[in-house]
């Protein structure tokens, strides 16, 4: 392929959306998807859930059939990665120095797990959760006998991972650098209760714990060594601490950004036809106070990716998609609405103890968001309070059989 | 047996499909534009449609998870239903599914 009028690189979420909704909004051109992995775009989030579990087989991932592709003709370029932008040939370079070029280009390569520097890193059987692959592997793993794993990181990729591995009836010890589980995403109320939740369940959940080395038998991982000196053993270890945004090659282009790359109002980065979506893409959220920031979430690939395809079809609104997010774990269904950031204080609805329950975010009085445990109603009414920017009075907002929708 | 899809424009798209199936991937699967953003877990209401009448009340009941999700939803009717919580079954051969009229508007989420 020599050229495509748009180029989309990056086959997970954001690129997929993206490529469907240039489509739907009448646009004719030709449409290239430049993906790492060998498959069809995949939804990921099952990975640490329903297919980790077997729940769900691998076909039931894929976010449209792969036949629909070729009926929206859309091609697509598997198994490679753009290794070079050159911003003002418009065209990118292939692994295999190939090149592509491109009247739009849109940047959709979310990030790759961050790694852990320590000795033994590099060992067999340290695994990351962001691939079929990673998956795949470690399940592997399970059936062929593992049973004593190490997760690394107690955000919520490592808590659905160690739910699920719990649940196939592995010994899982949980390790979280950090004094509380969540602390990037959530208030203590909600990590305490999930501590207590996977503990409950058999979890071994350990918090303020340095990792110091995995040891292993000079080929595979046996045990993760921490600094007070104590190994865990382990025949597998997974390292959910995070992403690095994908965008090396963007950045070397000369596109602005210094954590991920940044874009304006309408995902378009600093270099001309060059927009940026999803995990990888800094903005201003509106729903943060303007803070220039990254959201790690389907929804706001799946809602950059729809913005940049109808500017690209001439049909521009800035990007200001409500912030929302999911969480399942064991039998618990977390909903988040609207993004905590800068909350100066929270109030609790209902009864933790009773496994239903919501807590609200707020600052100067003002509801920025909710995280919502097995409480739906909460979730569906609270998100109204979150967009009118609710100041409501904080005892009947502690009162949970007084329903949200009657705090507007 | 048989779905028609209806968009928002009016046009009908018939599709055959098996029983078992569920409604969201086989409406995706036909170029319907169903987002279906959180794959079925009911943290989004992004696969509403409405169903025809005639067909709505063959389908079991809504639970008040979906009727609640279906608050957020843009364009709900009495008919309303999040596609992704429909499998298919041989009663409902020739069900109508109407793309909800603002569908367009994905930032209503």
């Amino acid at each position: 392929m020599e050229k495509a009028d748009v180029v989309i690189v990056g086959a997970g979420h954001g690129g997929a959306q993206c490529a469907i909704a240039l489509r739907q909004s009448g646009f004719e051109g030709t449409i290239a998807v430049i993906g790492r992995e060998p498959e069809y775009p995949y939804e990921r989030p099952p990975l640490s859930k329903e297919y980790f579990a077997r729940e769900k087989t691998f076909d039931r991932l894929y976010i449209r059939p792969p036949t629909f592709w070729a009926e929206k003709d859309v091609e697509f370029l598997l198994d490679t990665e753009v290794t070079a932008v050159d911003p003002a040939a418009h065209q990118v370079t292939l692994r295999d120095g190939s090149t592509v070029g491109y009247s739009k280009l849109v940047w959709a390569t979310g990030g790759d797990p961050r790694r852990l520097s320590c000795p033994g890193s590099d060992l067999a059987g340290v695994y990351a959760v962001r691939t079929r692959q990673d998956c795949d592997l470690l399940m592997a793993e399970v059936d062929a006998g593992t049973r004593d794993i190490v997760v690394i990181g107690g955000g919520y990729i490592g808590l659905e991972a160690a739910a699920v591995l719990t649940k196939l009836g592995c010994n899982v010890t949980l390790l979280e650098a950090l004094p509380r589980v969540l602390a990037r995403v959530a208030g203590e109320e909600l990590a305490e209760f999930y501590q207590k939740e996977h503990r409950d369940h058999g979890v071994d959940l350990r918090t303020d714990v340095g990792v110091e080395a995995f040891e292993g038998d000079g080929h595979k991982v046996t045990g993760v060594k921490l600094s007070d000196g104590e190994v865990i053993p382990a025949q597998a270890v997974i390292v959910g601490i995070g992403i690095v945004p994908a965008v090396g090659a963007l950045i070397l282009a000369g596109a602005a950004g210094a954590n991920g790359v940044d874009v304006d109002e309408y995902c378009r980065t600093s270099l001309d036809d060059v927009y940026a979506i999803g995990d990888c893409a800094a903005f201003a959220c509106d729903f943060a106070g303007g803070q220039v920031m990254r959201v790690e979430s389907v929804q706001n690939a799946n809602d950059m990716a729809t913005c940049v395809a109808k500017h690209i079809c001439g049909d521009s609104k800035p990007y200001h998609a409500f912030p929302w997010f999911w969480s399942n774990q064991f039998d618990l269904r977390l909903q988040t609405a609207g993004i905590n950031a800068g909350f100066d204080s929270t109030v609790v609805r209902g009864d933790p103890e009773a496994r239903s329950f919501s807590v609200v975010y707020l600052k100067e009085g003002k509801v920025l968001a909710l995280d919502c445990v097995n409480a739906t109603k909460d979730y569906v009414q609270g998100r109204k309070l979150v967009e009118a920017g609710a100041h409501p009075d904080l005892s009947e907002l502690a009162d949970a059989e007084k329903p949200l929708k009657e705090l507007l | 047996m048989k779905v028609v899809f209806v968009t928002a424009d009016g046009d009908r798209k018939e599709v055959q499909a098996r029983a078992g199936t569920n409604l969201l991937a086989l409406g995706q699967a036909s170029g319907m534009p169903l987002e279906g953003t959180c794959e079925g877990q009911m943290a989004c209401s992004t696969c509403h449609v409405v169903i025809g009448k005639d067909w709505f009340s063959k389908l079991e009941a809504a639970s008040e998870e979906e009727e609640d999700m279906l608050d957020l939803a843009a364009g709900v009717t009495a008919h309303s239903r999040l596609s992704c919580q429909i499998d298919l079954s041989d009663n409902l051969d020739g069900i109508e599914v109407h793309m909800p009229g603002l569908w367009h508007d994905m930032q209503i989420g």
